[in-house]
């Protein structure tokens, strides 16, 4: 698949559009990760985003960020976004309270091809806060099951307390046949899963790389060894996606801040089919 | 036929894939079918090291003291995975702790039988210690990512 047939990015016309939105409920997944679950009220009908978007989310007078979309695309009138707290416009997020009203502007990018993983294999490696862009992929497979042959989820947190989803990650696993494979960098005697870097843990699958298609998103030095790691085991570049992650500020290509070489992860991404992308991602200077 | 069944049973080992049926033959005289339930302790951490464990199924977390923090679990293996390689290096003691986290199954190596072996054939020494060295490769690649601690902060979106 190439990109041009990949799930086709926002019009900028409308990402240019603040709408005021209401918070309905904040969830603390970990110790300095959230998930806001918002009211789009009045643009609730004709909002729609694919997974793999985002959004740039307002906190006024802070300023935006943009954040993945990290609930199911089927739903409507409600969006959720799961935040990691690093700097000024996250921490201020972190703050805001249930009915408090924030911008918003989106949906924006790529999403997922989530059609050229239909009839195979899937892989979904994901590190972090990266889990987050790749959960409304697992709804919408899970809503068609049956489209798709094994999915295995590869996650690796910082430790078990930073685990996101503990409970849907086990429901995946229990009542939808996906196999979860969990590790965490560190551990103490509690934990009894596996602890170590989250390409360790394709020890422990085997996978029909003819047949598999790859979604990867953390970390870009995680991404990187994953790479690696599925081309060792044979899959092919093209069956491989990743999203990529820049500090994006009009989130319609003409800022540049999120400029990646001649890409811009905004428009152009921020999912990428590996071959579009691999010339880029030893380059330190991007 | 005990023998021949540890045969089948090293030969699906991921660690031995492609090993010469001659050299198999060596490591089958030094081999013994294991097992440790949920808890038990493999390895002592300051011990001689005179083994090591090629898991077929099963988890295994590897430990250390820190006085103040108590036991740090570092790292785990699991099927298909290599448990223990101090004996094969001087002085052939164990640095860790390990216990089973999950019901173990493994092939048990006795490691001073190896080592006698591999002195007698360099050519199955080599072999051994060309496995190994890439286990280890691995194990330190893995242990670098590990240290560099990627989930606390993105990159690209401190904001």
């Amino acid at each position: 698949m190439t990109h041009e047939t990949m799930n086709a990015p926002a019009a900028p016309r409308e990402g240019v559009r603040l709408h005021p939105v209401t918070v309905k409920k904040v969830i603390w997944e970990t110790d300095d990760t959230f998930t806001l679950q918002i009211d789009l009220g009045a643009l609730g009908n004709t909002f729609n985003f694919l997974p793999g978007q985002f959004n740039m989310l307002y906190v006024f007078g802070l300023g935006e960020a943009a954040i993945s979309i990290s609930s199911d695309a089927s739903q409507t009138g409600t969006l959720a976004h799961t935040i990691h707290r690093v700097g000024t416009v996250t921490s201020g997020l972190a703050q805001v309270k249930r009915g408090d009203v924030i911008g918003l502007r989106g949906p924006f990018g790529a999403g997922w091809p989530i059609t050229a993983a239909r009839g195979k294999d899937v892989c979904i490696v994901a590190g972090g806060i990266g889990l987050a862009p790749l959960r409304p992929v697992m709804y919408a497979m899970l809503r068609e099951r049956t489209a798709f042959e094994r999915i295995i989820l590869l996650y690796g947190a910082r430790s078990p307390l930073d685990i996101l989803y503990r409970v849907e990650l086990e429901e995946w696993a229990k009542e939808h046949n996906v196999e979860v494979l969990v590790t965490v960098d560190r551990g103490d005697s509690s934990w009894k899963g596996y602890i170590g870097v989250v390409t360790t843990l394709f020890s422990y699958i085997k996978l029909d790389a003819r047949a598999t298609v790859g979604y990867v998103c953390g970390p870009e030095t995680m991404m990187k060894y994953t790479i690696d790691e599925m081309g060792r085991r044979g899959l092919a570049e093209d069956q491989i996606y990743l999203s990529m992650e820049r500090n994006m500020k009009c989130a319609v290509g003409f800022c540049g801040h999120c400029q990646y070489g001649p890409e811009f992860i905004c428009k152009d991404g921020p999912v990428f089919a590996l071959p579009r992308i691999r010339h880029l991602l030893d380059r330190k200077e991007l | 036929m005990q023998t021949e069944n540890l045969t089948d049973i090293l030969r699906q080992h991921p660690f031995l894939a492609g090993l010469s049926e001659d050299h198999m033959q060596v490591l089958v005289g030094c081999a013994s079918n294991v097992r440790f339930a949920e808890g038990a302790p493999l390895i002592h951490e300051g011990e001689i090291a005179n083994k090591f464990y090629l898991v077929r199924a099963g988890r295994i977390a590897l430990e250390t003291d820190v006085n103040a923090r108590g036991k740090i679990r570092i790292q785990t293996v699991g099927p298909g995975d290599v448990l223990g390689w101090s004996w094969l290096i001087s002085p052939f003691r164990w640095h860790f702790n390990a216990l089973a986290v999950a019901d173990v199954r493994a092939v048990a190596l006795d490691g001073e039988c190896l080592r006698k072996k591999c002195e007698d054939d360099h050519d199955f020494g080599y072999e051994m210690l060309s496995r190994f060295s890439r286990v280890m490769e691995r194990r330190l690649e893995a242990t670098r990512v590990q240290l560099l601690d990627l989930y606390t902060t993105s990159p690209g979106a401190r904001v």
